[in-house]
């Protein structure tokens, strides 16, 4: 590996042409030469778009440098930032660069109690805090943090009448640091020299949802070169734009408004607020987005929301254009052949839906658009795409510096997250978990060897504790984590949130829960989504008292059938996945609800406690019984609580053999 | 002591037979919080609308600054710089929020109407200055996701926010807040009494609010006056209030 590893250096380096610019602050300092003029990042203030160039955003983080470094901050120290997406943080993080220091940025919306440890851990002098909410949370550990010596605030608001010792605001920071530069004008440009591309660039805090976070210590050259890498591949150039509206401290939102402008300078725009961003997306009409599929989810909602109070001409033209863009906006999209009266249809369509609807959510000019973290509905997906948005997924993590996967152009399916990016090599353990070595992979958990060696072997290979296989055009499948995947009694491959997820897509469908690990068979509890399903009724004619009883309907359960036997039929085509076909389901009597302890409260399903609070309707799957009778206890909303008993059916789901589906498809 | 800012001397207020305040007198020094508490129909309303000039008190006199009157005009109150937000929120429903803190500016404006017609160029300075004084009310009050929305079709809880910002445009030294919490959850009060205080502190600006959640008087006031039947009974720091039997009997009533 190690050949590999200096190989691709002096490579990525030739390429930009004379110097190694091996870590952010030389990349940096050749944007201030080389496009000075050039915006560097946008931020809303006042209502009006203040743009710094590469020359003021350089200068900033060279007096920052000065400062910090007449502060006494020293080369491997740790800097935390903590704040929303503003141009002094991210000056910031460049800034603890120059002199060698780790930039650390923590969570905006961390409680101050969760910002405790990362502090602690890495024995933190310095913070640069946005505003005085974050203030009052630092001034608030500070006893649990006799570290920290120094905390610098960016927006003086409300700060006028705290005395403490340990605050200063960054305006005399940088004058001090204007003052340092003047007497000693050569010292931070002699820093930056100093730097390697093998340093330290970063440490995130993985949220730890597991026990404590854990510090991802990133070096420059596994930032860099996977930045580069996709910025080859997306052709990102100067003039690109980005709106950057997640937290800076999440990896994602780095590698976008950090990582890949400082490789390709292109300009990335701060909002005002979280709550404008919206109208601030439509007003800078970004190039390249990324956002998890909630993002999207929401948007689209706002659409659907609106549509429905729109008047009748308008719902009107929305869903006939709609149908038509379904139909064949995504095939129009990857470039393939349609008829010609189509071609015409989707024009129009462009010209009084699609093109307005970009324009609403600000996606007008997105050449790029990605999205990852989590599965993403298959309608979801294609609503985007089939408007003319290239909407492609991404798979990665904090560890890999994000990008492991990324669809290529014309090649994005809503299952899959796309081929491994140039420099990545997978493997598979034989429990599928998946295994990744990229130029891109972390260095260490910070102060933690034993984790460290746990996810990363003497070869380098980084356990991702996700489970998948690659598919037949080359394409990375995550179907679940991997401590979740089981196996059926023959020892077939169950993945049982992949399955549920597969269900969970049918609007009819709002939650499932699977059973099968060391059963013969897989079987499901499903719950019908009211909405659509009394919707859907209520076109047919079919009386219900409530949800119970509309959930035993026989026509309810033909309709839910239906949707297993096309999820089946789905999985008959995936080899590796064909064994775990739904045999049998019933509808369950009551929505899971997180208030009896069915869900968590993020609406995951509890599988194990599920089992057991209904034994007796998983045992009722696995018999030939027709009906199985349910008594459960309710609780009411006013806490009362009485016992409800009733037959449940349960019916058999089609289920295809792999090769009868192949000659079906 | 920090000096007193408003000073009302022996206030009596009568419509017709009937007598709204008698003889009140209390000051308002710079830079203070002052709340006026008092059961419904004990004259607070009134107190603020002669202070600000609606109403003109028979008897008494008012200090505002080195200047005395024996009462005010609404014009004259706002020229000396005190604003005031209402009981029932007085904003221009059909203009954006921006539109509505910029008529706050009104008088700060110096340009005739031919000039801003014609768009000269102290006109185009003008407006620009008040623009940018307009945004950072917007910025303080943190509602810039609404700047463009027209204030009819914002909760209460936001509209109650731009009437503050409107009031604040006008750069007051005393500003009277006439129940700015009413009907407000629990959040929203929260958040008002943030602004009030940072409006407090961060402009200088002295605060006479009449409030009706004792939990938000004693916790942000300096000093409380409590009125009853037209009569101030009571004038103290919040602890000696609520120890105060006198209030104590005007709030839960006493034997005749």
């Amino acid at each position: 590996m190690g050949s590999y590893f200096t190989g691709f250096m002096q490579e990525s380096s030739r390429s930009r042409g004379g110097g190694t610019l091996d870590t952010f602050p030389k990349l940096l300092m050749r944007h201030a030469q080389e496009r000075g003029a050039r915006p560097a990042i946008r931020e809303k203030d006042l209502g009006i778009w203040q743009t710094w160039t590469w020359r003021q955003f350089a200068d900033e983080v060279r007096a920052l440098a000065a400062a910090l470094s007449a502060e006494g901050f020293r080369r491997g120290e740790h800097l935390a930032l903590i704040g929303d997406n503003r141009p002094r943080i991210y000056a910031g993080i460049c800034a603890a660069q120059c002199l060698g220091g780790i930039p650390v940025p923590l969570y905006q919306d961390a409680v101050a109690g969760e910002m405790v440890f990362p502090i602690q851990s890495a024995e933190i002098a310095y913070a640069l805090a946005e505003d005085q909410e974050q203030v009052d949370k630092l001034l608030e550990i500070l006893p649990q943090c006799p570290s920290l010596r120094r905390i610098y605030y960016d927006d003086a608001r409300g700060l006028r009448h705290y005395d403490q010792p340990q605050l200063m605001s960054c305006e005399k920071l940088l004058e001090l640091g204007r003052g340092s530069a003047t007497r000693n004008p050569g010292f931070v440009d002699e820093e930056i020299a100093k730097g390697r591309g093998s340093d330290t660039a970063a440490m995130f805090f993985t949220s730890g949802t597991t026990g404590v976070p854990k510090g991802v210590v990133l070096t420059h050259h596994a930032l860099i070169d996977r930045s580069q890498v996709v910025a080859e591949m997306e052709k990102l150039g100067q003039d690109d734009v980005v709106l950057a509206f997640m937290p800076p401290a999440w990896i994602g939102q780095n590698i976008f408004s950090y990582a890949q402008p400082m490789v390709t300078g292109y300009c990335i725009c701060c909002p005002e607020s979280g709550e404008t961003v919206v109208n601030d997306m439509r007003e800078i009409a970004p190039t390249y987005y990324f956002a998890p599929p909630r993002v999207f989810e929401a948007l689209l909602t706002q659409v659907s929301v609106r549509m429905e109070d729109a008047g009748a001409l308008k719902r009107w033209l929305y869903k006939h254009f709609m149908g038509v863009a379904k139909r064949v906006g995504t095939r129009i999209l990857e470039g393939r052949r349609i008829n010609f009266l189509d071609r015409i249809k989707y024009g129009v369509g462009d010209l009084v839906v699609y093109g307005p609807l970009r324009n609403v959510l600000g996606m007008s000019k997105v050449r790029i658009a990605y999205t990852g973290g989590e599965a993403i509905g298959p309608d979801l997906f294609s609503f985007y795409r089939s408007l003319g948005i290239n909407l492609k997924q991404l798979y990665g993590s904090t560890e890999t510096s994000v990008f492991v996967c990324v669809q290529p152009d014309g090649q994005a399916k809503s299952d899959t997250v796309g081929p491994a990016v140039p420099g990545v090599e997978l493997k598979f353990t034989p429990e599928r978990e998946l295994l990744i070595r990229s130029p891109g992979l972390f260095k260490e958990y910070y102060k933690n060897p034993d984790a460290t060696r746990e996810a990363k072997d003497a070869e380098g290979w980084f356990r991702t504790g996700d489970a998948g296989y690659v598919d037949h055009d080359g394409h990375l499948r995550i179907i679940d984590r991997a401590k979740d995947v089981g196996k059926l009694a023959d020892g077939t491959l169950f993945a049982p949130k992949y399955l549920e997820n597969k269900l969970k897509f049918f609007p009819y469908i709002k939650e499932a829960v699977v059973f099968g690990a060391g059963r013969d068979r897989v079987c499901a509890f499903v719950n019908i989504d009211m909405d659509a399903v009394s919707n859907w009724a209520e076109k047919r004619n079919l009386a219900y008292s409530g949800y119970t009883d509309l959930a035993q309907h026989d026509a309810v359960y033909a309709l839910v059938g239906d949707c297993i036997a096309q999820a089946n039929a789905d999985l008959a085509r995936e080899p590796e996945l064909a064994g775990s076909q739904i045999h049998r389901f019933l509808i369950l009597h009551k929505e899971l609800d997180a208030d009896d302890g069915e869900l968590t409260r993020t609406r995951k399903v509890r599988r194990r406690f599920l089992a057991e609070k209904y034994g007796t309707l998983v045992d009722g799957l696995y018999s030939n019984q027709e009906t199985v009778h349910v008594e459960a206890q309710v609780r009411y909303e006013d806490g009362r609580t009485g016992v409800y008993s009733a037959d449940l059916k349960i019916r058999d789901a089609k289920s295809f053999t792999p090769a009868a589906a192949k000659s079906a498809a | 002591m920090e000096e007193v800012l408003l000073e009302v001397r022996g206030v009596s207020l009568a419509f017709g037979g009937v007598r709204a305040l008698t003889e009140v007198s209390f000051d308002v020094r710079s830079h203070e919080v002052r709340a006026i508490i008092g059961p419904n129909g004990a004259g607070k309303s009134s107190l603020l609308n002669v202070l600000n000039g609606v109403y003109h008190p028979q008897q008494g006199t008012i200090r505002f600054g080195a200047r005395e009157f024996r009462d005010m005009d609404p014009h004259r109150a706002a020229a000396l710089g005190i604003a005031r937000t209402f009981q029932n929120i007085a904003l221009f429903k059909g203009m954006t929020v921006l539109d509505n803190i910029m008529t706050g500016r009104n008088l700060k404006m110096r340009c005739n109407f031919l000039q801003q017609a014609l768009w000269l160029g102290p006109a185009r300075r003008e407006e620009l200055r008040h623009r940018r004084a307009a945004e950072e009310i917007i910025d303080f009050l943190e509602i810039q996701h609404i700047r463009r929305t027209p204030v009819g079709r914002l909760p209460y809880g936001l509209q109650k926010r731009v009437e503050l910002g409107r009031a604040l445009a006008a750069e007051p030294r005393l500003l009277l807040l006439d129940e700015p919490m009413a009907g407000m959850n629990l959040e929203e009060k929260r958040d008002m009494c943030r602004f009030v205080l940072d409006v407090n502190d961060q402009f200088g600006t002295a605060i006479v609010l009449i409030e009706h959640d004792m939990g938000v008087v004693m916790d942000i006031s300096d000093r409380v006056v409590v009125l009853d039947y037209g009569r101030k009974i009571a004038d103290d720091v919040p602890d000696q209030i609520k120890k105060s039997q006198a209030v104590i009997d005007a709030y839960l009533g006493v034997a005749h």
